[in-house]
Protein backbone atom coordinates (compact mmCIF):
# COMPACT_ATOMS: atom_id res chain seq x y z
CA UNK A 1 0.00 0.00 0.00
CA UNK A 2 0.96 3.42 -0.87
CA UNK A 3 2.61 4.85 2.68
CA UNK A 4 2.56 8.80 3.03
CA UNK A 5 4.83 9.86 5.84
CA UNK A 6 3.46 12.93 7.57
CA UNK A 7 5.26 12.64 10.90
CA UNK A 8 8.01 14.59 11.04
CA UNK A 9 7.87 15.47 14.55
CA UNK A 10 8.60 12.30 15.60
CA UNK A 11 10.93 11.42 13.26
CA UNK A 12 12.44 12.46 9.84
CA UNK A 13 13.98 9.75 7.54
CA UNK A 14 17.82 9.87 7.13
CA UNK A 15 19.23 11.66 4.59
CA UNK A 16 20.81 9.41 1.66
CA UNK A 17 24.36 11.90 1.99
CA UNK A 18 24.29 11.26 6.22
CA UNK A 19 23.42 7.26 5.51
CA UNK A 20 26.41 7.53 3.57
CA UNK A 21 29.15 9.69 6.06
CA UNK A 22 27.85 6.91 8.54
CA UNK A 23 28.46 3.65 6.64
CA UNK A 24 31.98 3.65 7.48
CA UNK A 25 31.53 3.74 11.10
CA UNK A 26 29.33 0.62 11.02
CA UNK A 27 32.11 -1.64 9.54
CA UNK A 28 35.75 -0.62 10.03
CA UNK A 29 36.23 2.82 11.68
CA UNK A 30 35.92 1.71 14.77
CA UNK A 31 38.64 4.16 16.69
CA UNK A 32 37.72 5.41 20.34
CA UNK A 33 38.39 9.33 19.81
CA UNK A 34 40.92 9.26 23.11
CA UNK A 35 42.77 6.83 21.94
CA UNK A 36 46.32 8.33 21.21
CA UNK A 37 46.89 6.13 18.24
CA UNK A 38 46.06 6.45 14.74
CA UNK A 39 42.95 4.68 14.93
CA UNK A 40 41.87 6.97 17.47
CA UNK A 41 43.16 9.81 15.96
CA UNK A 42 41.49 9.74 13.19
CA UNK A 43 38.08 9.15 15.19
CA UNK A 44 38.54 12.51 17.03
CA UNK A 45 39.63 14.73 14.14
CA UNK A 46 36.34 12.96 12.78
CA UNK A 47 33.85 14.86 15.26
CA UNK A 48 35.90 17.69 15.43
CA UNK A 49 35.03 17.76 11.78
CA UNK A 50 31.37 17.12 12.50
CA UNK A 51 31.25 19.72 15.57
CA UNK A 52 32.37 22.04 13.22
CA UNK A 53 29.46 21.68 11.13
CA UNK A 54 27.32 21.65 13.84
CA UNK A 55 28.51 24.86 15.03
CA UNK A 56 28.23 26.49 11.60
CA UNK A 57 24.50 25.78 11.32
CA UNK A 58 23.55 27.65 14.14
CA UNK A 59 26.29 30.35 13.65
CA UNK A 60 28.31 29.07 17.06
CA UNK A 61 32.19 28.47 18.03
CA UNK A 62 32.90 24.92 17.98
CA UNK A 63 33.97 25.02 21.33
CA UNK A 64 30.46 25.55 22.39
CA UNK A 65 28.96 22.42 20.80
CA UNK A 66 28.59 19.77 23.16
CA UNK A 67 26.98 16.37 21.63
CA UNK A 68 24.56 14.63 23.31
CA UNK A 69 22.66 11.03 23.32
CA UNK A 70 19.03 13.07 22.12
CA UNK A 71 17.02 16.59 22.77
CA UNK A 72 15.67 15.87 25.76
CA UNK A 73 19.29 14.69 27.44
CA UNK A 74 20.30 18.28 25.84
CA UNK A 75 17.51 19.94 27.55
CA UNK A 76 18.15 18.07 31.14
CA UNK A 77 21.65 19.10 30.58
CA UNK A 78 20.60 22.80 29.92
CA UNK A 79 17.83 23.22 32.59
CA UNK A 80 19.96 21.30 35.48
CA UNK A 81 23.19 22.42 34.54
CA UNK A 82 22.65 25.91 34.26
CA UNK A 83 20.29 26.01 37.66
CA UNK A 84 22.54 23.92 39.75
CA UNK A 85 25.70 26.63 38.53
CA UNK A 86 23.83 29.34 39.77
CA UNK A 87 22.53 27.84 42.88
CA UNK A 88 24.45 30.81 45.04
CA UNK A 89 22.36 33.92 42.93
CA UNK A 90 18.44 31.92 43.50
CA UNK A 91 16.76 28.86 42.85
CA UNK A 92 13.84 30.35 40.79
CA UNK A 93 13.53 29.41 37.06
CA UNK A 94 11.38 31.13 34.23
CA UNK A 95 9.85 28.41 32.00
CA UNK A 96 7.02 28.68 29.14
CA UNK A 97 3.94 26.44 29.89
CA UNK A 98 4.55 24.94 26.31
CA UNK A 99 8.01 23.63 27.04
CA UNK A 100 8.77 20.17 26.15
CA UNK A 101 8.26 17.86 28.93
CA UNK A 102 11.88 16.85 29.18
CA UNK A 103 12.11 20.67 30.05
CA UNK A 104 9.03 20.79 32.56
CA UNK A 105 10.28 17.74 34.35
CA UNK A 106 13.85 18.75 34.78
CA UNK A 107 12.47 22.35 36.36
CA UNK A 108 10.11 19.59 38.53
CA UNK A 109 12.72 17.22 39.66
CA UNK A 110 14.81 20.48 40.31
CA UNK A 111 12.08 21.32 42.97
CA UNK A 112 13.20 18.44 44.89
CA UNK A 113 17.02 20.37 45.71
CA UNK A 114 14.78 23.45 46.46
CA UNK A 115 14.43 25.28 42.88
CA UNK A 116 10.68 26.84 42.25
CA UNK A 117 9.40 27.46 38.90
CA UNK A 118 7.17 30.44 37.09
CA UNK A 119 5.22 29.45 33.89
CA UNK A 120 4.43 32.01 31.38
CA UNK A 121 1.17 31.68 30.15
CA UNK A 122 0.29 31.66 26.60
CA UNK A 123 -2.12 33.18 24.08
CA UNK A 124 -4.18 31.28 22.07
CA UNK A 125 -2.04 30.50 19.22
CA UNK A 126 0.93 29.80 21.73
CA UNK A 127 2.74 32.54 21.54
CA UNK A 128 4.74 33.86 24.35
CA UNK A 129 4.91 37.38 25.05
CA UNK A 130 7.84 38.78 26.24
CA UNK A 131 6.81 41.27 28.82
CA UNK A 132 5.30 38.25 30.70
CA UNK A 133 8.68 36.84 30.76
CA UNK A 134 10.10 39.94 32.11
CA UNK A 135 7.27 40.22 34.47
CA UNK A 136 8.15 36.87 35.36
CA UNK A 137 11.62 36.81 35.97
CA UNK A 138 12.83 37.85 39.82
CA UNK A 139 15.50 38.92 41.69
CA UNK A 140 17.11 35.04 42.41
CA UNK A 141 15.43 33.89 38.60
CA UNK A 142 18.81 31.98 37.62
CA UNK A 143 17.17 30.94 34.26
CA UNK A 144 15.22 30.98 31.90
CA UNK A 145 13.92 28.74 29.35
CA UNK A 146 11.67 29.07 26.02
CA UNK A 147 11.17 27.24 23.55
CA UNK A 148 12.23 27.94 19.71
CA UNK A 149 9.46 26.58 17.99
CA UNK A 150 6.58 23.92 19.52
CA UNK A 151 6.38 20.55 18.18
CA UNK A 152 2.60 20.41 18.73
CA UNK A 153 1.10 23.56 17.32
CA UNK A 154 4.05 24.69 15.10
CA UNK A 155 4.50 28.20 16.44
CA UNK A 156 7.90 29.52 16.55
CA UNK A 157 8.31 32.23 19.61
CA UNK A 158 9.55 35.06 19.42
CA UNK A 159 13.30 33.84 21.45
CA UNK A 160 15.54 36.92 19.84
CA UNK A 161 12.83 39.47 21.99
CA UNK A 162 13.04 37.28 24.98
CA UNK A 163 16.75 37.28 24.56
CA UNK A 164 16.87 41.16 24.92
CA UNK A 165 14.46 40.72 28.15
CA UNK A 166 17.01 38.47 29.40
CA UNK A 167 19.96 40.08 28.80
CA UNK A 168 19.00 43.59 30.38
CA UNK A 169 18.03 41.47 33.26
CA UNK A 170 21.30 39.58 33.48
CA UNK A 171 19.97 36.00 33.31
CA UNK A 172 20.80 33.31 31.12
CA UNK A 173 18.51 32.31 28.55
CA UNK A 174 17.63 28.65 27.68
CA UNK A 175 16.27 27.75 24.20
CA UNK A 176 14.79 24.23 23.23
CA UNK A 177 15.09 24.61 19.31
CA UNK A 178 14.99 20.73 19.06
CA UNK A 179 11.53 21.22 16.72
CA UNK A 180 13.26 24.19 15.00
CA UNK A 181 17.13 23.74 14.15
CA UNK A 182 17.40 22.14 10.96
CA UNK A 183 14.13 23.29 9.78
CA UNK A 184 14.28 27.02 9.98
CA UNK A 185 17.04 29.41 10.10
CA UNK A 186 18.91 29.80 13.80
CA UNK A 187 21.38 32.02 14.94
CA UNK A 188 22.57 31.82 18.13
CA UNK A 189 24.00 35.03 18.28
CA UNK A 190 20.85 36.74 16.52
CA UNK A 191 18.31 35.23 18.77
CA UNK A 192 20.76 36.04 22.06
CA UNK A 193 20.83 32.53 23.69
CA UNK A 194 23.10 31.55 26.32
CA UNK A 195 21.75 27.65 25.53
CA UNK A 196 20.25 25.71 22.64
CA UNK A 197 19.13 22.40 22.34
CA UNK A 198 18.74 20.63 18.73
CA UNK A 199 19.00 16.84 17.74
CA UNK A 200 19.80 15.72 14.54
CA UNK A 201 16.60 13.54 14.32
CA UNK A 202 14.38 16.32 13.61
CA UNK A 203 16.60 17.14 10.44
CA UNK A 204 17.09 13.87 8.33
CA UNK A 205 19.93 13.21 10.87
CA UNK A 206 19.97 9.89 12.85
CA UNK A 207 18.17 9.08 15.87
CA UNK A 208 20.90 9.52 19.12
CA UNK A 209 22.33 12.01 17.57
CA UNK A 210 21.93 15.90 19.54
CA UNK A 211 23.24 18.78 20.54
CA UNK A 212 23.72 20.90 23.46
CA UNK A 213 25.36 25.16 22.54
CA UNK A 214 26.58 26.42 25.55
CA UNK A 215 27.82 30.15 25.02
CA UNK A 216 31.32 30.57 25.82
CA UNK A 217 32.05 31.80 29.97
CA UNK A 218 28.62 30.79 30.66
CA UNK A 219 28.93 28.04 33.91
CA UNK A 220 26.96 24.78 33.23
CA UNK A 221 27.40 22.09 35.51
CA UNK A 222 28.72 18.68 34.11
CA UNK A 223 25.55 16.25 33.47
CA UNK A 224 27.55 13.15 33.28
CA UNK A 225 30.76 12.69 35.36
CA UNK A 226 33.39 10.64 34.08
CA UNK A 227 36.34 10.98 31.81
CA UNK A 228 37.57 14.28 29.87
CA UNK A 229 35.11 13.89 26.94
CA UNK A 230 33.43 16.83 25.57
CA UNK A 231 35.41 19.14 27.53
CA UNK A 232 34.86 17.11 30.86
CA UNK A 233 31.35 18.28 30.87
CA UNK A 234 29.89 14.98 29.68
CA UNK A 235 31.75 11.92 29.88
CA UNK A 236 31.05 8.42 27.88
CA UNK A 237 32.39 7.26 24.89
CA UNK A 238 31.55 9.35 22.18
CA UNK A 239 28.65 8.11 19.56
CA UNK A 240 31.27 8.63 16.85
CA UNK A 241 28.87 7.35 14.28
CA UNK A 242 25.68 9.35 15.27
CA UNK A 243 28.16 12.48 15.54
CA UNK A 244 29.53 12.26 12.05
CA UNK A 245 25.78 11.75 11.00
CA UNK A 246 24.37 14.50 12.88
CA UNK A 247 27.36 17.02 11.62
CA UNK A 248 26.54 15.59 7.93
CA UNK A 249 22.98 16.34 8.41
CA UNK A 250 23.70 19.96 10.08
CA UNK A 251 25.52 20.34 6.58
CA UNK A 252 22.98 19.40 4.38
CA UNK A 253 20.45 21.55 6.24
CA UNK A 254 22.81 24.53 6.42
CA UNK A 255 22.72 24.10 2.35
CA UNK A 256 19.17 22.98 1.58
CA UNK A 257 17.63 24.55 4.49
CA UNK A 258 15.74 27.75 2.18
CA UNK A 259 14.89 25.28 -0.77
CA UNK A 260 13.17 22.74 1.65
CA UNK A 261 11.43 25.13 3.95
CA UNK A 262 9.84 27.00 0.46
CA UNK A 263 8.57 24.03 -0.89
CA UNK A 264 7.35 22.58 2.03
CA UNK A 265 5.85 25.70 3.19
CA UNK A 266 3.81 25.91 -0.07
CA UNK A 267 2.11 22.06 0.78
CA UNK A 268 1.34 22.94 4.07
CA UNK A 269 -0.89 26.26 3.13
CA UNK A 270 -2.52 24.18 0.70
CA UNK A 271 -3.77 21.82 3.73
CA UNK A 272 -4.29 24.33 6.01
CA UNK A 273 -6.44 26.21 3.38
CA UNK A 274 -8.25 23.58 2.02
CA UNK A 275 -8.62 21.02 4.73
CA UNK A 276 -11.33 23.01 6.62
CA UNK A 277 -13.28 23.63 3.23
CA UNK A 278 -13.11 19.70 3.11
CA UNK A 279 -14.31 19.01 6.51
CA UNK A 280 -16.21 21.54 8.55
CA UNK A 281 -15.60 22.03 12.38
CA UNK A 282 -11.93 22.17 12.44
CA UNK A 283 -9.68 24.41 13.99
CA UNK A 284 -6.40 25.16 13.33
CA UNK A 285 -4.15 25.30 16.23
CA UNK A 286 -0.99 27.26 16.57
CA UNK A 287 -0.04 30.70 14.75
CA UNK A 288 -1.12 30.88 11.03
CA UNK A 289 1.66 32.52 9.80
CA UNK A 290 4.68 32.06 12.94
CA UNK A 291 4.54 28.77 12.39
CA UNK A 292 6.98 25.76 11.09
CA UNK A 293 7.60 25.12 7.46
CA UNK A 294 6.22 21.70 7.62
CA UNK A 295 3.98 21.66 10.49
CA UNK A 296 -0.19 21.53 9.85
CA UNK A 297 -2.00 20.98 13.01
CA UNK A 298 -5.72 20.57 13.54
CA UNK A 299 -7.92 20.07 15.99
CA UNK A 300 -11.23 17.98 14.77
CA UNK A 301 -14.49 18.59 16.60
CA UNK A 302 -16.51 15.58 18.03
CA UNK A 303 -13.76 13.27 17.10
CA UNK A 304 -10.70 11.55 19.34
CA UNK A 305 -7.35 12.04 17.75
CA UNK A 306 -6.53 8.50 17.94
CA UNK A 307 -9.22 7.17 16.12
CA UNK A 308 -8.65 9.50 13.71
CA UNK A 309 -4.60 8.55 13.62
CA UNK A 310 -5.45 4.84 13.31
CA UNK A 311 -8.09 5.06 10.09
CA UNK A 312 -5.14 7.57 8.40
CA UNK A 313 -2.69 5.01 9.46
CA UNK A 314 -4.80 2.14 7.83
CA UNK A 315 -5.04 4.02 4.16
CA UNK A 316 -1.40 4.47 4.58
CA UNK A 317 -0.99 7.84 6.25
CA UNK A 318 1.63 8.46 9.15
CA UNK A 319 0.10 10.97 11.46
CA UNK A 320 0.76 12.27 15.09
CA UNK A 321 -1.83 13.23 18.06
CA UNK A 322 -2.16 15.27 21.24
CA UNK A 323 -5.21 13.49 22.41
CA UNK A 324 -5.19 12.09 26.27
CA UNK A 325 -6.04 8.66 24.91
CA UNK A 326 -2.89 8.66 22.30
CA UNK A 327 -0.59 9.59 25.02
CA UNK A 328 0.11 6.70 27.33
CA UNK A 329 -0.27 8.41 30.51
CA UNK A 330 -3.84 9.82 29.31
CA UNK A 331 -3.99 13.13 29.91
CA UNK A 332 -4.83 15.57 27.54
CA UNK A 333 -1.81 17.77 26.00
CA UNK A 334 -0.42 19.95 27.93
CA UNK A 335 0.08 22.40 25.09
CA UNK A 336 -3.52 22.24 24.05
CA UNK A 337 -4.83 23.20 27.29
CA UNK A 338 -2.37 26.18 27.85
CA UNK A 339 -3.72 27.85 24.49
CA UNK A 340 -7.11 27.64 26.44
CA UNK A 341 -8.47 24.26 24.27
CA UNK A 342 -11.19 23.14 26.05
CA UNK A 343 -10.75 18.75 26.87
CA UNK A 344 -13.25 18.06 24.25
CA UNK A 345 -11.37 20.25 21.48
CA UNK A 346 -8.20 18.97 22.65
CA UNK A 347 -9.06 15.20 22.02
CA UNK A 348 -9.56 15.71 18.51
CA UNK A 349 -5.83 16.98 18.56
CA UNK A 350 -3.80 15.58 14.81
CA UNK A 351 -0.46 16.86 13.59
CA UNK A 352 0.26 16.23 10.03
CA UNK A 353 4.33 17.47 9.68
CA UNK A 354 5.62 17.25 6.57
CA UNK A 355 8.98 15.90 5.54
CA UNK A 356 11.29 16.58 2.82
CA UNK A 357 10.17 14.85 -0.48
CA UNK A 358 6.39 15.01 0.66
CA UNK A 359 4.57 15.72 -3.11
CA UNK A 360 1.72 17.72 -3.95
CA UNK A 361 -0.02 14.47 -4.51
CA UNK A 362 0.86 13.21 -1.13
CA UNK A 363 -1.28 16.51 0.05
CA UNK A 364 -4.03 15.68 -2.08
CA UNK A 365 -4.41 12.18 -1.25
CA UNK A 366 -4.54 13.18 2.33
CA UNK A 367 -7.54 15.62 1.43
CA UNK A 368 -9.06 12.68 -0.20
CA UNK A 369 -8.96 10.52 2.33
CA UNK A 370 -9.68 12.44 5.74
CA UNK A 371 -13.22 13.81 4.79
CA UNK A 372 -14.99 10.05 4.83
CA UNK A 373 -13.08 9.16 7.95
CA UNK A 374 -14.02 12.39 10.55
CA UNK A 375 -17.56 11.38 8.46
CA UNK A 376 -17.73 8.19 9.82
CA UNK A 377 -16.21 8.74 13.03
CA UNK A 378 -18.65 11.31 13.50
CA UNK A 379 -21.61 9.46 12.70
CA UNK A 380 -20.79 7.16 15.88
CA UNK A 381 -19.69 10.08 17.97
CA UNK A 382 -22.41 11.28 20.85
CA UNK A 383 -20.76 14.42 21.02
CA UNK A 384 -21.37 14.98 17.25
CA UNK A 385 -25.47 13.70 17.62
CA UNK A 386 -25.72 16.39 20.30
CA UNK A 387 -24.60 19.05 18.63
CA UNK A 388 -27.01 18.30 15.49
CA UNK A 389 -29.63 18.34 18.12
CA UNK A 390 -28.62 21.49 19.95
CA UNK A 391 -28.39 23.43 16.77
CA UNK A 392 -31.70 21.75 15.88
CA UNK A 393 -33.29 23.47 18.50
CA UNK B 1 0.24 -3.33 16.54
CA UNK B 2 -0.38 -2.02 20.19
CA UNK B 3 -4.10 -3.46 19.60
CA UNK B 4 -5.36 -7.28 19.43
CA UNK B 5 -6.72 -8.14 15.62
CA UNK B 6 -10.11 -8.51 16.98
CA UNK B 7 -9.67 -5.11 18.84
CA UNK B 8 -8.74 -3.55 15.43
CA UNK B 9 -11.74 -5.80 13.54
CA UNK B 10 -14.59 -4.55 16.26
CA UNK B 11 -12.53 -0.52 15.73
CA UNK B 12 -12.91 -0.99 11.88
CA UNK B 13 -16.25 -2.73 11.31
CA UNK B 14 -18.48 -1.31 15.01
CA UNK B 15 -21.46 -3.75 15.74
CA UNK B 16 -24.49 -1.69 16.44
CA UNK B 17 -23.56 1.89 15.74
CA UNK B 18 -26.32 4.68 16.26
CA UNK B 19 -28.99 5.40 18.16
CA UNK B 20 -32.19 4.33 19.26
CA UNK B 21 -34.90 7.13 19.09
CA UNK B 22 -37.73 5.58 20.77
CA UNK B 23 -35.14 3.43 23.49
CA UNK B 24 -36.34 1.77 26.58
CA UNK B 25 -33.41 3.04 28.31
CA UNK B 26 -30.48 5.15 28.01
CA UNK B 27 -27.40 5.56 29.52
CA UNK B 28 -24.36 7.81 29.18
CA UNK B 29 -20.87 7.68 31.19
CA UNK B 30 -17.47 8.52 30.48
CA UNK B 31 -16.39 12.56 29.70
CA UNK B 32 -14.37 14.15 26.97
CA UNK B 33 -12.08 15.20 30.34
CA UNK B 34 -11.62 11.52 31.36
CA UNK B 35 -10.77 10.70 27.48
CA UNK B 36 -14.04 8.63 26.96
CA UNK B 37 -17.53 8.70 26.15
CA UNK B 38 -19.93 6.41 25.14
CA UNK B 39 -23.89 6.43 25.07
CA UNK B 40 -26.07 2.94 25.12
CA UNK B 41 -29.22 2.60 23.49
CA UNK B 42 -31.71 -0.57 24.87
CA UNK B 43 -34.96 -1.75 23.85
CA UNK B 44 -36.04 -4.23 25.81
CA UNK B 45 -38.90 -7.17 25.27
CA UNK B 46 -39.49 -9.44 27.83
CA UNK B 47 -37.21 -8.86 30.09
CA UNK B 48 -34.37 -9.56 26.71
CA UNK B 49 -32.18 -7.11 25.18
CA UNK B 50 -33.88 -6.89 21.68
CA UNK B 51 -32.17 -4.41 20.44
CA UNK B 52 -28.51 -2.45 21.32
CA UNK B 53 -27.27 0.70 19.48
CA UNK B 54 -24.18 2.90 20.89
CA UNK B 55 -22.39 6.02 20.39
CA UNK B 56 -18.39 6.60 20.82
CA UNK B 57 -16.09 9.47 21.23
CA UNK B 58 -12.88 7.85 22.06
CA UNK B 59 -9.92 6.29 20.98
CA UNK B 60 -9.91 2.86 19.09
CA UNK B 61 -9.90 0.50 22.58
CA UNK B 62 -13.19 2.64 23.55
CA UNK B 63 -15.17 1.72 19.95
CA UNK B 64 -14.16 -1.72 20.47
CA UNK B 65 -15.57 -2.27 23.71
CA UNK B 66 -18.55 -0.85 22.75
CA UNK B 67 -18.77 -2.53 20.04
CA UNK B 68 -17.95 -5.92 21.80
CA UNK B 69 -20.21 -5.13 24.51
CA UNK B 70 -23.17 -4.41 22.34
CA UNK B 71 -22.38 -8.37 20.92
CA UNK B 72 -22.06 -9.78 23.90
CA UNK B 73 -25.28 -8.03 25.26
CA UNK B 74 -27.70 -8.13 22.86
CA UNK B 75 -30.43 -11.19 23.30
CA UNK B 76 -29.61 -11.72 26.35
CA UNK B 77 -31.46 -11.04 29.01
CA UNK B 78 -31.36 -8.27 31.43
CA UNK B 79 -29.52 -9.88 34.49
CA UNK B 80 -27.51 -11.91 32.20
CA UNK B 81 -26.65 -8.12 31.00
CA UNK B 82 -25.89 -7.28 33.94
CA UNK B 83 -23.13 -9.80 34.87
CA UNK B 84 -20.97 -8.77 31.80
CA UNK B 85 -17.89 -7.04 33.19
CA UNK B 86 -14.99 -5.24 32.36
CA UNK B 87 -13.14 -8.16 32.51
CA UNK B 88 -15.52 -10.46 30.56
CA UNK B 89 -14.82 -7.84 27.77
CA UNK B 90 -11.39 -7.24 27.67
CA UNK B 91 -10.88 -11.15 27.83
CA UNK B 92 -13.63 -11.20 24.81
CA UNK B 93 -11.02 -8.57 22.80
CA UNK B 94 -7.96 -11.00 23.04
CA UNK B 95 -7.11 -7.96 25.79
CA UNK B 96 -6.33 -4.56 25.66
CA UNK B 97 -3.25 -2.60 26.52
CA UNK B 98 -3.05 -1.92 30.24
CA UNK B 99 -3.26 1.66 29.88
CA UNK B 100 -6.73 1.50 27.86
CA UNK B 101 -7.96 -0.80 30.57
CA UNK B 102 -10.21 1.98 31.94
CA UNK B 103 -12.15 2.29 28.57
CA UNK B 104 -13.59 -1.38 29.10
CA UNK B 105 -14.59 -0.05 32.10
CA UNK B 106 -16.60 2.24 30.55
CA UNK B 107 -18.44 0.30 28.02
CA UNK B 108 -20.23 -2.24 30.67
CA UNK B 109 -20.79 1.08 32.94
CA UNK B 110 -22.80 2.41 29.91
CA UNK B 111 -24.96 -0.85 29.27
CA UNK B 112 -25.72 -1.07 32.85
CA UNK B 113 -26.41 2.26 32.94
CA UNK B 114 -29.30 2.11 30.59
CA UNK B 115 -30.37 -1.21 31.81
CA UNK B 116 -30.58 0.87 35.35
CA UNK B 117 -32.65 3.55 33.28
CA UNK B 118 -34.77 1.33 31.87
CA UNK B 119 -35.40 -0.50 35.35
CA UNK B 120 -36.42 2.90 36.60
CA UNK B 121 -39.16 4.24 33.84
CA UNK B 122 -40.28 0.69 34.43
CA UNK B 123 -40.69 1.57 38.48
CA UNK B 124 -41.93 4.92 37.69
CA UNK B 125 -44.36 3.44 35.08
CA UNK B 126 -46.20 1.37 37.81
CA UNK B 127 -45.49 4.32 40.34
CA UNK B 128 -43.11 2.95 42.84
CA UNK B 129 -39.82 5.72 43.74
CA UNK B 130 -37.09 5.38 41.69
CA UNK B 131 -33.93 3.85 42.96
CA UNK B 132 -31.31 6.33 42.84
CA UNK B 133 -28.53 5.55 40.28
CA UNK B 134 -25.44 6.87 40.04
CA UNK B 135 -24.72 9.70 37.61
CA UNK B 136 -21.37 8.80 35.82
CA UNK B 137 -20.74 11.31 33.41
CA UNK B 138 -17.22 12.48 35.34
CA UNK B 139 -13.71 11.16 36.14
CA UNK B 140 -14.13 9.51 39.96
CA UNK B 141 -11.12 8.94 43.15
CA UNK B 142 -10.24 5.33 42.42
CA UNK B 143 -10.44 5.13 46.08
CA UNK B 144 -13.63 6.98 47.77
CA UNK B 145 -15.14 6.95 43.91
CA UNK B 146 -15.96 10.85 44.69
CA UNK B 147 -16.31 13.12 42.10
CA UNK B 148 -12.76 14.87 41.04
CA UNK B 149 -13.08 18.14 39.02
CA UNK B 150 -11.05 19.18 35.99
CA UNK B 151 -7.91 18.87 37.09
CA UNK B 152 -7.29 15.41 38.27
CA UNK B 153 -4.26 15.79 41.46
CA UNK B 154 -6.04 15.93 44.28
CA UNK B 155 -8.86 14.57 45.53
CA UNK B 156 -11.06 16.87 47.39
CA UNK B 157 -13.18 14.42 49.21
CA UNK B 158 -10.52 11.87 50.49
CA UNK B 159 -7.40 14.23 50.83
CA UNK B 160 -5.56 12.02 48.47
CA UNK B 161 -3.09 13.10 46.27
CA UNK B 162 -2.72 11.27 43.19
CA UNK B 163 0.01 10.57 41.12
CA UNK B 164 0.10 8.83 37.25
CA UNK B 165 0.97 4.78 37.22
CA UNK B 166 4.22 4.72 35.25
CA UNK B 167 2.55 1.69 33.93
CA UNK B 168 -1.11 2.52 33.13
CA UNK B 169 -1.25 5.96 33.39
CA UNK B 170 -4.17 5.35 36.08
CA UNK B 171 -4.35 7.56 39.17
CA UNK B 172 -2.55 6.01 41.99
CA UNK B 173 -2.31 7.86 45.70
CA UNK B 174 1.27 9.16 45.52
CA UNK B 175 3.77 6.52 47.59
CA UNK B 176 0.99 3.81 47.09
CA UNK B 177 2.57 0.40 46.91
CA UNK B 178 0.03 -0.80 44.04
CA UNK B 179 -1.76 1.01 41.65
CA UNK B 180 -5.64 0.47 42.25
CA UNK B 181 -6.18 -0.04 38.57
CA UNK B 182 -3.77 -2.35 37.11
CA UNK B 183 -2.28 -3.60 40.34
CA UNK B 184 1.59 -2.55 39.43
CA UNK B 185 3.97 -2.85 42.33
CA UNK B 186 4.76 0.99 42.95
CA UNK B 187 7.04 0.23 45.93
CA UNK B 188 9.93 0.26 43.83
CA UNK B 189 11.38 3.45 42.28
Amino acid sequence: MKRVYLDHIAATPLDPGVAEAMRPFLAGRFGNPQSLHADGQEALETIEDARARVAALIGAAESEVIFTSSGSEANNFAVKGLALARRDKGCHLVLSAIEHQSVLHSAKSLEKSGFSSTLVAVDKDGLVDPEEVRKAIRKDTVLVSVMLANSEVGTVEPVAEIGKVCRAAGVPLHTDAVAAAGSIPVNVGALGVDALSLAGDQFYGPKGSAALFIRKGVRILPFIDGGIQEGGRRGGTENVMGIVGLGKAADIAGQKLGERAQAMTALRDKLIEELPRRVGHVVLTGHREKRLPHHVSFCVEFVEGESMLLNLDMKGIATSSGSACTSRALKASHVLLAMGLDHALAQGSLVFSLVDGTTAADIDYVLEVFPPIVERLRQMSPLYTQFLEDNRK
Amino acid sequence: MIYSDKVMDHFQNPRNVGVIKDADGMGQVGNPVCGDMMTFYIKVKDERLEDIKFQTFGCGAAIAVSSMVSEMAKGKTIDEAMKITNATVAESLDGLPKNKLHCSNLGADALHAAIEDYRKKQAAARGEAAEGTVAKDQCYCPYCEGPLEGAEEFCDHCQIEFEDCPHCGNLAKKGAEKCPACGADLSQP
